[in-house]
């Protein structure tokens, strides 16, 4: 084989970016933060709010720890790293309180929970403890995008399904039968098995496809010789 | 020598006589579906027909998708797939929906049934994972009740079961005045003792000239057909004995208790879906126990499981619950009733 795997070279800047967005989704793939996906997605609107809230505490304390990575002493970072997680969630906490009451309520107490989620402990130790500031922010931009989509994924399904409608709009007209099941937590647990299933499917084809393609290639590298 | 060898035929343990394999056993068990499915349509007219056609159709496609998608051999010969969706129409009020029972079999093949692995591996009852879901996602279609033996039953469907896709039930009591021949108030036996303190007959409930689901309003019909499978080996009598003697004792001392509050024993086992529920829902061969003394203890469980909800619970029917709660510690009752191993000095013990 002449062509190197790509795993070999250094990730570019793209590749940083996007790997959070699809090949390693938070939720989707490596299936971390279940808590606030299956517990906030009732609807759009709230599932939307709570992606942003977490990709802004992600990029805010990945920034600041790839900044002190070089201070930090080993032995307490985890505890560092907690309390820089806290101050960004005090504040999306405070500003959510401020711009919208209603939804505030609503999210409850999983705004102040996204301090132990743990994409966000996991993106610090494992990515931005130990890469540049750039890198890191991309890292961290790119999981919250991909936090924030899986959960509008599973919000739009639930929120059309349960009540007609979407984003507090109503899509469906007035003769459609809500589904009450999918606004309550059963449905969570549904959707998110759903959407699991149609990705690990779609992985396994597009793995087979680059196998059996593989394969292909040796035969035909094996009669040239 | 070599044609005396060729003309044996070498097998290996268990040496049964009889070629009870699951087709066979899955076809008794829709033959013995049948009389109850046609007491239903005389019941209750068209829309059981087609309530009927619907969940079997559905079943069948969803099933037929599975083995597709899986690349597996088709499933759908022996009939299990078949009793689910038959199974499930019978569970169901008369008039419901039809959109919203394809969607009740949709979830019962792809969540009951072939999410656990297809037919030997289902820890629940696909047909009642299927009313489950149902129930919880539209609860007042799956309480809407319409009386039995209405006058033009044979030629016109219930309105509710035409209901458009994805669309809400129209208001029927227009219908429901004409149709009903004695003041039908719309509920069932259950329900009436339950929330009105009106008791049904016996007799009545026992012939099952009464509103209720599709095919669990006669109790002697449903313990014949129960009674055909039992006699042919075909089903554990243990189970449906052991659930209706525990629903019967635990009436009794309700009833002991308090009688004008809580119904006759009787009417605990002949109203509602327990006989049904006990007859071709527990004894699921696979999401029930094995061992003889834990399938005693299940089938207990179930029983007395299902005269709390009813008489304790908001709802007033409990057999679905109790039946999937039962489905669900028939694992840990197997693995706590395992027989002492012959030469074994205790249960714990291996020779």
């Amino acid at each position: 084989m002449n062509t190197a795997s790509p795993s070999n070279q250094s990730p570019t800047v793209a590749d940083t970016f996007l790997k959070g967005i699809w090949k390693e989704n938070p939720v989707f793939v490596m299936v971390l933060g279940m808590c606030p996906t299956l517990a906030v997605t009732n609807s759009a609107t709230n599932a939307f709010t709570m992606g942003i809230a977490t990709t802004f505490v992600l990029v805010g304390s990945s920034t600041l720890i790839s900044l002190l990575r070089k201070f930090i002493p080993k032995q307490v970072r985890i505890a560092t790293y907690i309390v820089i997680i806290a101050t960004f969630v005090t504040m999306v906490d405070y500003a959510i309180q401020a711009v919208s009451l209603q939804l505030y309520l609503a999210l409850g107490a999983f705004i102040q929970l996204i301090v132990v989620n743990c994409i966000i402990l996991g993106r610090a130790e494992a990515f931005a403890s130990k890469n540049s500031v750039f890198q890191s922010i991309l890292d961290a931009l790119g999981m919250g995008i991909g936090f924030t989509v899986a959960l509008l994924c599973l919000g739009t399904v639930r929120e059309l399904l349960g009540t007609g409608s979407l984003m507090g709009m109503r899509v469906f007209g007035d003769a459609f039968e809500p589904w009450g099941l999918m606004v309550l937590p059963p449905g969570g647990f549904f959707v998110l098995a759903g959407w699991l299933l149609l990705f690990s499917w779609w992985k396994r084809r597009s793995t087979t496809e680059a196998a059996t393609a593989g394969v292909a290639m040796q035969r035909t590298g094996s009669h040239e010789i | 020598m070599s044609a005396q060898l060729e003309a044996m035929e070498l097998r290996s343990s268990p040496h049964l006589p009889e070629k009870a394999g699951v087709e066979t056993i899955m076809f008794n068990v829709v033959l013995a579906l049948i009389p109850i499915v046609c007491f239903g349509i005389f019941l209750f007219g068209v829309s059981v027909i087609a309530l009927v056609a619907t969940t079997t159709i559905c079943c069948v496609l969803a099933e037929y998708l599975v083995c597709r998608c899986a690349n597996r051999a088709s499933t759908i010969p022996d009939f299990s797939v078949v009793i689910t969706g038959i199974l499930l129409a019978l569970t169901l009020p008369p008039g419901f929906p039809l959109w919203m029972a394809a969607v009740g079999s949709l979830v019962a093949v792809f969540v009951g049934k072939a999410m656990f692995g297809g037919l030997g591996y289902n820890v629940f009852n696909p047909a009642l994972v299927g009313r489950a879901f149902l129930q919880a996602a539209f609860p007042s279609a799956i309480t809407t009740w319409t009386p039995a033996m209405s006058a033009d039953r044979f030629t016109a469907f219930i309105p509710s079961t035409l209901t458009l896709p994805f669309t809400r039930v129209q208001p029927m009591d227009e219908w429901l005045r004409t149709a009903s021949i004695d003041g039908f108030s719309g509920a069932t036996a259950l329900a009436l003792q339950k929330f009105d303190g009106i008791s049904t007959n016996a007799g009545q409930l026992a012939m099952g000239f009464t509103a209720g689901s599709s095919g669990e309003t006669s109790a002697v019909l449903i313990l014949i057909c129960g009674g055909y499978l039992a006699f042919r080996r075909m089903m554990d009598w243990r189970v449906p004995a052991s659930m209706l003697l525990a629903a019967f004792l635990t009436s009794a001392v309700f009833y002991m208790i308090d009688s004008t509050q809580y119904p006759t024993p009787v009417f605990t086992l002949l109203a509602g879906g327990l006989m049904l529920g006990a007859v071709f829902m527990a004894s699921d061969m696979v999401a029930s126990p094995v061992t003889p003394l834990g399938v005693w203890i299940y089938g207990g469980l179930m029983g007395f499981l299902t005269v709390i909800i009813r008489l304790k619970g908001g709802l007033p029917e409990g057999v679905m619950y109790a039946i999937l709660l039962g489905n669900a510690v028939s694992p840990i009752i197997d693995n706590l009733t395992q027989p002492r191993i012959y030469g074994a000095k205790s249960r714990r013990d291996t020779p």
